[in-house]
């Protein structure tokens, strides 16, 4: 139990820092804005209540309101993704496909995983991106924005599970 | 009762959404009136201590072209020296007395350490606080041109909306020949912003240079704002469509300075006791 403190401790204050010091910094011609804090909600154990992920979810967006001075955009979209997160876990997962408790990338197979971080990354994006407009006109050109920022988190976050998280 | 407070155990994880969603999209409202947040912002101590830092190393790659800015800078200002008369040095802060604008500003240099150009609002933190005299409302400029406006102040650090910020929008004219209209910013491009309010029996052409203008106590007047990138004249519309390359490079900010109007309580008061009669 302690252990679990400790390492999503540890995740949450990186994943909050990589956020905001490097990728918030990277401009990349208005179109990519890469999101991958949401990792932090999706690596959670299948097991966890659900309260705790809401609460741990509107934490996480909070913060990251506050770097980035979007106060609630990034907690209504969090709290969003942390709520549909046992539908989408139920919705992909056969009943073969044994996953366990921890839905990594290690513990579950990659075709299952890439799927698993699509969703939730494209349903964060989907809000987060439209909230942050405050718009629907331009619809097409903030959904291009979604479209490609989606792709491109789910990639660093695909990536990352190779690179870091090993364990 | 019971009967609710079971309902209640069953769906809590349900509430719990609601409530946290409806706290969230309630923080999203309030934060575009934009006062309301004053202390939720990157300007509070601790976020503005992480970025802070961060600047700082980020600080040293930039070096070599910030000087090079610093370098022409100063050429520049030699060679205007003996233009101005009024003009007073002091170990601390320039002050200059323009005649033509009849305020006295005072320039506080300050290091930029977040700042952003592809959201629809962009912000700007700088490590200037109310210690330094930073006050909310005060411009920021830089070599360049100008550069947005302050609109939190905490002890050592200020948050202010860049031009390319929707909520906001300088006061600018046409440096040919004095027209003024306001400058807004459409969200689309860090480079360009629009020049609102020309009518269309004034000349524009592509290249004109447009400045700040001398109705607002934000900036000096003549800040240099940009260039006028093309004209369109709409049909069914009376004024000008204008698109101006604005002249400072949002992308590569390091050093501005915020615009300190020592005069403007005065300006503020004569103008509110106007309306009050």
């Amino acid at each position: 139990m302690n252990n679990y403190f400790v390492k999503y401790g540890v995740m949450f204050v990186s994943l909050v820092l990589v956020q905001v010091l490097i990728l918030n910094q990277v401009q990349f011609s208005g179109f990519f804005n890469p999101y991958i804090y949401v990792l932090f909600i999706l690596l959670l154990p299948s097991n966890t209540p659900k309260y705790a992920v809401l609460i741990l979810g509107f934490i996480l967006g909070f913060v990251i309101d506050i770097f980035t001075n979007t106060l609630g955009v990034h907690s209504a979209a969090t709290v969003f993704v942390a709520f549909i997160r046992p539908a989408i876990l139920r919705l992909i997962s056969n009943r073969e496909d044994d996953r366990g408790d921890y839905p990594g990338l290690n513990h579950s197979n990659p075709g299952w995983f890439i799927t698993y971080v699509l969703m939730m990354v494209f349903i964060h994006h989907f809000i987060l991106f439209y909230l942050e407009v405050y718009t629907f006109s331009n619809f097409f050109t903030t959904f291009y924005r979604i479209i490609l920022s989606s792709l491109f988190s789910s990639l660093v976050i695909v990536l990352s599970q190779f690179l870091v998280f090993k364990e | 009762m019971k009967a609710l407070f079971r309902f209640l155990a069953k769906y809590h994880s349900f509430f719990l959404f609601l409530l946290l969603e409806i706290l969230s999209l309630v923080m999203v409202y309030n934060f575009n009136s934009y006062q309301k947040a004053r202390y939720l912002n990157s300007s509070n101590r601790i976020t503005a201590s992480i970025y802070n830092t961060f600047s700082a190393v980020e600080n040293y790659f930039r070096l070599a072209s910030v000087n090079e800015r610093l370098a022409r800078e100063n050429a520049y200002l030699k060679s205007l020296i003996s233009d101005l008369p009024y003009i007073k040095i002091t170990p601390y802060s320039v002050t200059s007395k323009a005649e033509i604008t009849d305020s006295v500003y005072r320039f506080i240099s300050a290091r930029v350490i977040n700042n952003s150009v592809d959201k629809p609002y962009n912000y700007i933190t700088l490590n200037k606080g109310r210690k330094h005299g930073v006050k909310a409302d005060q411009g920021i400029v830089c070599s360049e041109g100008i550069v947005g406006v302050i609109t939190h102040v905490s002890e050592s650090y200020s948050l202010g909306f860049s031009v390319l910020n929707k909520k906001w929008g300088a006061s600018a004219k046409l440096k040919s020949n004095g027209t003024f209209g306001p400058l807004s910013w459409d969200g689309e491009s860090a480079e360009f912003a629009n020049l609102n309010g020309i009518p269309f029996h004034v000349p524009v052409a592509p290249g004109d240079t447009v400045v700040t203008s001398s109705y607002s106590s934000v900036f000096p007047e003549g800040v240099m704002i940009g260039t006028v990138d093309s004209v369109e004249q709409p049909p069914g519309d009376n004024y000008y469509h204008i698109k101006v390359k604005l002249a400072v490079n949002f992308r590569a900010l390091s050093y501005v300075d915020i615009v300190d109007n020592l005069k403007k309580n005065e300006i503020v008061t004569l103008e509110r006791n106007k309306t009050d009669e």
